[in-house]
């Protein structure tokens, strides 16, 4: 199925909950209604999304709205589809490890980077980072450190730079 | 009175936390596995990874699109011509760049190259984990032939920094593509010595058939991708499904395990997938090699790497599956985003799965099995 045929059996389904930007092919959903979507998306026979590639944390860049990029893939239909969800910086985002093991840590992961929350996730902690680590960093308005541990962290780029 | 050597009402029989790594040779790289176990019969096991962790998408976001290959080629170390290619078709996707012919031949060529390479590997320390030593040092030879062609590439043996968004760094040196032929012709009967001495080997079936077995469904649920993925049966490969470059032009076979020696989805079909797929890359490169025109590589390079504003995520079939990109750009000659979805990062994933109720000896098969390599794991 192409986007707009996706797009429009979605909507067929659940009525008045996903929208579209122009020129972009791209699902938004609202977090409230990410479980439901995400059901039909594994369970529809039409649609069939059964393999989680990637989640994509991202930053808008205003220190208050913070997102993150799903894309699915069906192994039988061979279609391709992107479902974006943006949240406040408190609020979290339902968890979908019930539908797809992948997202367990990739989720892991958005947390670890980008201080996404993840509602119903059975184990919601740092993966890459240590676990004592301050602040998210891929976030714009990420600081690096002075210390660690009460180890100076080196500033003085001359010696590599 | 008989004399009690055990106070028998001391002894426990609990769960003990074992820790395998960071440095261990069998973890492949800098990776930690907490293994809960019950003598030793493993119930959970708990990868911990990040020990190589370089902060590869804080600093693509400091860098321009040029600079960031070098940093690519340094996610997957075994397979950099992959990530590459990879990053360059996701940016040239994003700049909707045409490439001239010669380019599209050269990356092939190289792609294959560096898959032989990357299986030679993961084949030869499957066999040194699982005890055989000997098609250890037979494939690194055969890998080390690969490599000097690299370097008269381009003058690395492991980061090449060769392909570039938009073409290549250099064309091709005198003679590469006779050399290229010589190495298939001297490789091709060295894939048949290594079924002789490791692939029939009856040790060898008896410590990979039938262990970690992988069922189709749960591979596709846990994203795991690549070799992995088609051990378990699943005829799934980006070079075929989704084409991408000039892969429709060539004629070749999607290998899949079949459960020969064992259950489909086992370590030893793990294992045999990618001794096909070399034989599969040489039937590549052959036709590659033969058809390869004339051009310039230089013609579509841009003079600067400005995209418009937009998101991408671009795909490719490495050597240990979907590598993937995703690239926001804000139409500056830095991205705003990078995210790369790493292959290995989710067939690690599987391993707590495939690996309960089996011994401390079959995890190791079984994390061999999977290729891992921590550089790109942890990014």
């Amino acid at each position: 199925m192409t986007f707009r045929e996706i797009q429009k059996h979605i909507e067929s389904k659940i009525k008045g909950i996903i929208s579209v930007e122009d020129g972009k092919d791209v699902i938004f959903v609202p977090p409230l209604n990410w479980n439901e979507i995400a059901q039909l998306l594994k369970n529809d026979v039409d649609l069939d999304f059964d393999y989680l590639m990637c989640i994509s944390s991202y930053d808008k860049r205003d220190n208050k709205i913070y997102g993150a990029a799903y894309n699915f893939y069906s192994t039988l239909k061979g279609h391709y589809l992107e479902v974006r969800i943006e949240v406040d910086d408190e609020l979290s985002i339902p968890s979908i490890v019930s539908l797809w093991k992948a997202a367990d840590w990739h989720e892991r992961e958005a947390y670890d980077m980008m201080g996404l929350q993840f509602d119903g996730h059975p184990d919601l902690k740092r993966i890459l980072l240590s676990e004592d680590w301050d602040g998210y960093p891929l976030r714009k308005n990420y600081k690096e450190p002075d210390y660690y541990h009460g180890m100076p962290v080196p500033k003085d780029k001359s010696y590599w730079e | 009175m008989e004399k009690q050597l055990l106070d028998k009402s001391v002894i426990e029989s609990g769960e003990m936390v074992l820790n395998m790594g960071p440095q261990h040779p069998s973890t492949h790289g800098v990776l930690r596995l907490k293994i809960h176990t019950d003598g030793e019969i493993v119930s959970k096991i708990e990868p911990i990874i990040g020990y190589l962790h370089r902060c590869f998408e804080k600093h693509c976001e400091s860098l321009p699109y040029e600079q960031i290959v070098p940093f690519t080629d340094r996610c997957d170390y075994l397979a950099s011509m992959h990530m590459d290619h990879a990053f360059s078709i996701t940016v040239e996707k994003l700049m909707d760049i045409e490439l001239p012919a010669r380019v599209e031949y050269i990356r092939v060529i190289v792609a294959e190259l560096q898959r032989i390479a990357s299986h030679l590997i993961a084949v030869g320390t499957f066999g040194l984990d699982v005890g055989a030593i000997t098609p250890f040092t037979w494939t690194l030879r055969d890998r080390e032939r690969i490599l000097d062609l690299f370097e008269t590439l381009c003058g690395a043996r492991l980061l090449y920094n060769y392909i570039w968004p938009g073409g290549l760094s250099h064309d091709l040196p005198p003679l590469f593509i006779e050399h290229t032929k010589e190495f298939i012709n001297y490789f091709e009967p060295k894939i048949s010595e290594l079924n002789q001495v490791l692939t029939t080997n009856k040790i060898f079936i008896e410590r990979s058939a039938d262990v970690g077995v992988l069922p189709g469904d749960v591979a596709i649920n846990y994203g795991v991708t690549g070799p992995s993925l088609r051990g378990s049966g699943i005829n799934f490969d980006l070079r075929k499904n989704e084409p991408y470059s000039i892969y429709e032009k060539f004629d070749f076979e999607i290998p899949v395990g079949k459960g020969d020696m064992g259950t489909v989805g086992d370590c030893w079909d793990r294992y045999n997938v990618r001794v096909l797929e070399m034989q599969e890359s040489i039937n590549i490169l052959r036709q590659a090699c033969s058809q390869i025109p004339d051009g310039d590589v230089h013609e579509a390079l841009p003079k600067k790497i400005r995209p418009k504003i937009g998101e991408v995520y671009g795909r490719y079939e490495s050597a240990r599956g979907d590598v993937g990109f995703y690239i926001i750009s804000n139409g500056k000659n830095i991205p705003l985003r990078v995210k790369m979805r790493s292959p290995a990062f989710c067939n690690l994933s599987v391993l707590n799965e495939i690996s309960e109720g089996w011994m401390i000896s079959d995890i190791i098969a079984n994390l061999g099995s999977l290729d891992i390599v921590l550089g790109e794991i942890d990014r």
